[in-house]
């Protein structure tokens, strides 16, 4: 392979973009050698176990990719602005709607949503860490590595240009040369092994790691969105795996399951693709449910109305979701019979998502509302989520939807359930339990300022995308005529795709202003409404999270101690016992992101050893005896000291 | 109340928009009876829908008002409310039976849309083959004997059978004031039935993203009177040269082409991939299908001089 195949060249946009990632990778090497981090980074993150800075690390992770989605998006609203714009060729826009949709589903939503529950659920349900700490920093490592894979593309190689739905045939070897969909499959199948992990270890610590006195059906509502959407991941994620290794077969060993000679079948691919993809709708979609369920709870000041049936919707629909995928290609001619049936069970998910919506009006009555910005972004959900479903149960009917599919209407769809669902709940999750984490809140003017931006914005983005599929655009198009008139609507979309950056410049500009500015409270309960147990211990939280276990004897255990006046914290403090920290999660994510470099250009004797030493890691994982170590009880009562406070 | 305001006026401009645009939107704007199918399902959908969104709006506005927090209930302290069995049986009732009405709706609509539209069953109707090439698309008349390139005459109130297939990727066949779109694969051929009952000019693309060259994969749907079409048909069999496989050939290999007419069809060297040329053949025998990328040859092999065994039962256009 020459050098000049080997980067991607001939685009300024592009050039651009290698001077500044080379210019701010020596600004970071050069900054943490000059101020003496790198013992501190290496001692205190990269080798870090505790569920608590992994969360960070995550969510860290999603805000880099939010930027990077955000910007392709903006290109891609940029090009679209007016008719017959020359700003990106087909290729490059192609590329960019490519990246932009697995940037924004499994690179920045997932693992916001991961970093939201490392960081709240053993919090919330009273354990010291995750089942099995080590195995959460493989995971993140193993997404970091995949995600940092993906993205390279960029630069080296070119970018996947098949959409991120990836059909065949267009993204075989045949349809697509490059190396592009070569990272596609390998990125995906390394940051997928993670994902996978995470929810094992998410369904053993939910269920094997509560604090004594808490039933199933105490748990605060997050938790339970989150073993409901583990148990999801752990079903649905090995279909993704298998179907992305036959996609790796295909393009690189000369399988021929999806092309269109020798047997193969394209649309198998898309059956497989949905078959996971579907329920990855619901994996992103179901933990804000869980968000939005606690922030409505706390800032009403009111338990959650209807607990059971909230419970009850989420386990149906995790269970609909699986029966539905067909819906996503009623128009590849498989009769009126199997589209019948697929339009019912998918109309069928909007019962349970009613019952949801209603149980959070119904628990605002008779509360005492308050419009902090984390409810702000919980209270814009209700009504323009509800849109974006009532547009779903259309979409759900066949006949409709072959009018529909394929068309912005559907691309307007699902932004108005991703955004206002998912994105919403993480920037909501992430206000509210940010005190939690550092000890301070973000600044609530320039919250507000953000929302008010963000969800105003939202809406002029993506209304007009309905409007525009009725009238006949196609997604995906690079360009359209200017006798087609969809110009005028498509410049009021780019215009909001500027005011919604804005919203995002602003609530990253809070971020940097807070850590600089904002008062530091260092109190348990900043919201002062705190209703479950990650509220009852200090901010930031200590390692350990809690120096005696707290006892549960029913529901928002937290709320009614305070209530009640009941200790949660009784006994004495004893030696706590923690795991110990490794290098090797990091190691083994660094061996996989070039195992995975070398395998997509196909390099085969750099793939081996890369893949020896994997084995090699895994090994001398086998053989170690690390027992963790146990925090003394003098050095306990020095960190409780030093939060002040009363004793937890 | 800080939040009503802008609401409420979102909710009155997509009304608004909703009934002030709904003549000129192309889907909403049919102009035959599939189409029609499926546009008032569109709005019978949309009405049921915003009365959802009315019941949702109201409920949410009247919580927001009357239980937010002011100086004047600085002591209030919520109730405890576990839920209400009532309550939530009703709001899990009311959504069942409003999918069961849908659901009525869309079983009935679909069948429609899928089958022959209603009064026009009798009618032999016209079989056009729709084959889509990197970027372009290939309307075959076997009746006629002609063929063209970007643009297909019909003729009004005759039922048109259209035939779909795909040399490369799937691409979806989609005239929206006609009806709704259908995808073109490589190894099957789907049937889309429509009718035109007003003459005019109708706006016809590919919807299903395939390759650098999609966004032009536009064609136009010329819906002429029975005598006219005729005609064009006779004039086409007079004045256009014969399709040869090289001619073909050249065209599948050219990216992006203007309009072209001819007075045969490919069918007759590159059959459809239905009936005894349809399907997946397992491990047949051409060898030349293997290891090679990179052109468009593949297709073809895939078309012809194939090792049928059972499996041209695979057809999928034959389960509906």
């Amino acid at each position: 392979m020459k050098l000049d195949e080997f980067f991607v060249t001939g685009e300024p946009m592009i050039y651009a973009a290698m001077v500044s990632i080379v210019v701010a990778s020596l600004a970071i090497l050069i900054g943490l050698t000059y101020f003496k981090k790198w013992g501190y980074l290496w001692r205190e993150w990269l080798t870090t176990v505790d569920h608590k800075r992994i969360g960070v690390m995550y969510i860290i992770a999603a805000l880099l990719m939010l930027f990077r989605g955000g910007v392709d998006a903006l290109l891609m609203r940029a090009q679209l602005a007016v008719p017959e714009n020359g700003l990106l060729d087909a290729q490059h826009y192609n590329e960019i709607f490519t990246t932009h949709g697995v940037v924004m589903i499994l690179f920045m939503a997932m693992p916001f949503i991961i970093g939201l529950m490392n960081v709240v659920v053993p919090l919330q349900i009273g354990a010291r860490d995750v089942a099995f700490p080590r195995l959460n920093a493989v995971s993140f490592w193993l997404f970091f590595a995949g995600a940092m894979l993906f993205n390279i593309s960029f630069v080296i190689g070119g970018s996947p240009d098949a959409g991120w739905t990836a059909y065949f045939p267009l993204a075989s070897l045949e349809f697509s040369p490059t190396v592009g969909n070569n990272f596609y499959s390998i990125s995906l199948q390394i940051a997928g092994i993670g994902t996978l992990l995470t929810g094992v270890n998410f369904i053993v610590t939910i269920l094997k790691m509560r604090a004594p006195g808490m039933k199933l059906m105490q748990m605060p509502m997050f938790t339970w969105s989150i073993l409901i959407t583990s148990v999801i991941i752990v079903f649905a994620f090995p279909v993704l795996t298998v179907a992305l290794a036959l996609m790796m077969f295909d393009r690189m060993f000369g399988g021929q399951f999806f092309t269109m000679a020798n047997g193969g079948m394209d649309m198998l691919w898309a059956n497989l693709f949905w078959v996971w993809g579907h329920p990855e709708v619901y994996i992103v979609i179901l933990p804000a449910f869980g968000i939005y369920s606690e922030i409505i709870a706390t800032f009403s000041k009111k338990n959650l109305y209807g607990y059971k049936s909230m419970v009850a919707s989420m386990v149906v629909i995790s269970l609909l979701s699986f029966v539905v995928w067909a819906h996503h290609f009623y128009t590849m001619g498989h009769g009126s019979m199997v589209n019948s049936v697929f339009s019912i069970t998918t109309m069928a998910i909007a019962v349970p998502t009613g019952v949801k919506i209603f149980n959070w009006l119904f628990t605002l009555q008779k509360g005492r509302i308050s419009f902090t910005t984390p409810m702000l972004y919980t209270l814009a959900f209700i009504p323009i989520f509800t849109i974006g479903g009532v547009t779903g149960v259309m979409l759900a009917m066949a006949s409709a939807d072959y009018q529909y599919h394929n068309t912005m209407f559907l691309v307007a769809h699902f932004h108005y359930v991703l955004i206002p669902g998912t994105v919403f709940a993480v920037i909501a999750g992430f206000h509210y339990w940010f005190p939690k984490v550092f000890g301070f809140r973000l600044n609530e003017r320039l919250g507000k300022l953000a929302f008010w931006l963000i969800t105003i914005f939202f809406n002029v983005t993506f209304l007009p995308l309905f409007f525009l599929g009725l009238n006949g655009m196609s997604r995906r198009m690079y360009t359209y005529s200017e006798g087609s008139g969809f110009g005028p609507l498509n410049m009021v979309a780019s215009i909001g795709a500027v005011g919604l950056a804005l919203g995002f410049v602003v609530l990253c500009y809070n971020i940097y202003w807070s850590f600089r500015y904002a008062p530091r409270e260092n109190v348990n309960d900043p919201w002062g409404g705190g209703r479950t147990l990650e509220w009852a211990t200090h901010s930031p939280v200590p390692e350990y999270n809690f120096a005696r276990t707290p006892n549960v004897k029913g529901m928002d255990a937290y709320w009614h101690s305070k209530k009640e006046n009941q200790p949660l914290f009784e006994g004495k403090i004893e030696p706590i016992h923690m795991p110990n920290n490794s290098g090797q999660p990091f190691i083994l994510g660094v061996i996989f992101f070039f195992l995975g470099f070398f395998l997509v250009f196909s390099w085969w004797i750099p793939s081996i050893i890369a893949g020896i030493a994997v084995i090699i890691m895994l090994a001398a994982r086998t053989f170690e005896r690390d027992h963790g170590r146990h925090i003394p009880v003098k050095e306990i009562m020095e960190i409780e000291e030093k939060h002040g406070g009363e004793l937890v | 109340m800080k939040k009503r305001g802008p609401l409420l006026l979102l909710f009155i401009s997509l009304i608004m928009l909703l009934s002030g645009c709904s003549s000129k939107l192309l889907v909403l704007d049919p102009k035959g009876p599939v189409a029609k199918t499926q546009s008032s399902t569109i709005i019978f959908s949309m009405i049921i829908m915003a009365v959802v969104l009315l019941v949702v709006y109201v409920l949410y506005i009247y919580m927001l008002t009357k239980y937010r927090a002011t100086k004047a209930n600085e002591g209030y302290e919520p109730p405890h409310i576990e839920g209400s069995k009532w309550l939530e049986l009703i709001w899990t009732i009311i959504p069942i039976i409003i999918v069961v009405i849908l659901s009525v709706v869309t079983v009935r609509s679909t069948n429609a849309v899928e089958n022959v539209p209603v009064g026009y069953e009798d009618q032999k109707p016209l079989v056009i083959y729709a084959s889509s090439s990197d970027w372009k698309w290939h309307f075959s008349y076997p009746e006629e004997g002609i063929e063209t390139v970007n643009y297909v005459n019909i003729p009004t109130n005759r039922p048109i059978e259209f035939r779909l297939y795909a040399f490369g990727p799937i691409t979806s066949f989609w005239v929206p004031q006609l009806g709704g779109q259908k995808y073109a694969m490589s190894d099957m051929v789907n049937k889309l039935n429509l009718v035109a009952e007003h003459e005019g000019s109708f706006y016809g693309r590919n919807s299903n993203f395939s390759g650098k060259g999609f966004a032009h994969m536009e064609f136009e749907v010329l819906a002429q009177s029975p005598a006219d079409y005729t005609k064009w048909v006779d004039d086409v069999k007079k004045t256009a040269s014969k399709l040869t496989p090289e001619e073909f050939d050249k065209l599948l290999a050219t990216p992006v082409v203007g309009r072209k007419t001819y007075s045969s069809t490919h069918l007759e060297f590159r059959p459809a991939p239905e009936g005894a040329n349809g399907g997946h053949h397992h491990g047949g025998g051409d060898a030349d299908a293997k290891n090679n990328t990179g052109s468009m040859d593949h297709s073809n092999m895939d078309m012809d001089g194939m090792n049928m065994d059972d499996m041209g039962s695979m057809d999928h256009s034959q389960h509906e």
